[in-house]
């Protein structure tokens, strides 16, 4: 069958079986092999991919479904080539990540928690994650991860303090 | 893990879906998949053809009547657990939501599926029956509907026939203005399927006396069961007239064993939760003002 997508903002098509998982094409017809293959029945959370902003599980759903919704998988969320986004910082600087399987998954599904909100408590993190399993880190380091990469996105959308009452602010 | 081939149609009206559906007893319906597609890449179910009913605009939508509130097939999980006029009207469902799944599966996963699925442990069936929904279906031969206490009859059993598809859920909505709902349920980890899960709903009078109450239990039988309190009704749902009640109801309570946990652990378990979401319900329907708008 053929199906028409929105990748990562572009508009892709491909000739695809039914049969055929949006996660298996995404890896193999469009070579996007960062949502990864673990469980592929639901479980894990390694194929996690974006569908018009939420988190869903590349695994369980069809790629003829997914056509009209705006996909977004780990190669999107980066602002330019060789650049990390800040959650993807976040995780390196926290150690948030070790073999890195479920990296991508756990990446997007915070993207998805810190657009809603970029105050969560630790409960929301937990739950946002809940349903993403990593066997390396004990999770600790990817709440911490989600923890860090929350406060530099609230730092940056605070505005800066003048230096001084009369000093004109510098022109960015 | 791959699912085995089939043929895949979208119909743009439900009466076409009913139609293919009828005619193929090899065909299944698919709509948010998180059930039927993991049967499906372990090749427990192998349907000749998918007929996908997710984007009909027939199933979509939340409705609300002068008495109840009529959930579309095919709302997301993740939807009907933010929306304004469930948690404002339908509170048990609302409660129980957060525990069906995970986020990214509720993101996918439809009330209707839930429903149609009829997972003796799940959640949705639960607050279904306690609250004596209806479920509303279109057949072949037109709309009709059935309380939820008649539409399961077992373990993934429902009383649907060929062709017919689950096409809203009908909760009541109880008058009163002073609601609370209760939930409890007991799994393996959050989220796993409950060996018990526990709904309760009562409404109280300006005194906090109680004018109704619903109560229900999951997981414990082949299917979710109402338990009859009424004995409750015009308490101020003090502890020991909630355990006299709990215990004298439990009678109804058919229990299971497997793999995870014994009927008589089920049972034990069902009436210590009964009792702790018949106080979580008053608790929470104390904490309303007793005059003014809901």
């Amino acid at each position: 069958m053929k199906v028409d997508l929105r990748i990562n903002g572009a508009s892709r098509s491909a000739d695809i079986e039914p049969r055929k998982t949006l996660l298996d094409a995404l890896r193999e017809n469009f070579l996007l092999n960062g949502a990864h293959a673990g469980c592929e029945h639901g479980v894990c959370g390694a194929c996690t991919v974006l569908i018009d902003g939420e988190p869903v599980r590349s695994c369980l759903m069809f790629a003829v479904q997914a056509d009209g919704y705006e996909i977004t998988t780990i190669e999107g969320v980066a602002p330019a080539p060789g650049e990390l986004s800040v959650i993807q910082d976040a995780f390196c600087e926290t150690h948030g990540l070790q073999c890195g399987y479920c990296t991508p998954g756990m990446i997007l599904a915070a993207h998805a928690l810190l657009q809603h909100t970029i105050t969560p408590t630790r409960e929301d993190i937990v739950e946002a994650i809940s349903g993403n399993i990593c066997r390396c880190t004990g999770y600790g380091q990817i709440i911490e991860a989600v923890q860090f990469a929350a406060d530099r996105l609230r730092k940056a959308n605070t505005p800066r303090p003048h230096h001084g009452a009369d000093q004109p602010v510098e022109a960015e | 893990m791959k699912p085995a081939p089939f043929d895949y149609v979208r119909p743009d009206t439900l009466a076409e879906a009913c139609a293919l559906l009828a005619g193929d007893e090899d065909a299944r319906l698919i709509a948010g998949g998180q059930t039927l597609v993991p049967m499906l890449a372990m090749r427990l179910a192998r349907p000749a053809r998918l007929i996908d009913i997710l984007r009909l605009p027939e199933l979509a939508g939340i409705r609300q009547e002068k008495d109840a509130v009529v959930v579309g097939a095919t709302t997301r999980q993740a939807h009907a657990e933010r929306d304004p006029v469930i948690r404002a009207s339908v509170p048990m469902l609302a409660r129980v939501l957060p525990w069906v799944g995970h986020p990214p599966t509720r993101n996918r996963g439809t009330v209707g599926g839930s429903i149609a699925n009829a997972d003796p442990s799940a959640e949705i069936p639960l607050a279904a029956v306690t609250l004596g929904a209806e479920i509303m279906l279109a057949t072949p031969d037109g709309p009709t509907s059935m309380p939820a206490d008649d539409f399961f009859i077992g373990p993934m059993l429902t009383t649907i026939g060929l062709g017919e598809c689950v096409r809203a859920i009908r909760f009541p909505v109880w008058p009163q203005p002073r609601i609370g709902v209760g939930f409890f349920e007991i799994s393996a980890r959050r989220s796993d399927f409950a060996f018990v899960a526990a709904a309760a709903q009562v409404a109280l009078d300006e005194e906090g006396r109680c004018l109704d109450v619903a109560l229900g239990v999951g997981g414990v039988g082949d299917r979710p069961v109402r338990l009859d309190v009424a004995s409750l009704v015009g308490t101020e749902l003090d502890a020991a007239s909630i355990v006299e009640a709990v215990n004298a109801s439990s009678n109804d309570i058919e229990a299971m064993s497997d793999l995870h946990a014994s009927a008589a652990y089920r049972r034990r378990v069902a009436v210590t939760l009964c009792v702790r979401a018949l106080e979580e319900a008053r608790a929470n329907a104390s904490a309303k003002p007793a005059k003014g708008a809901r």
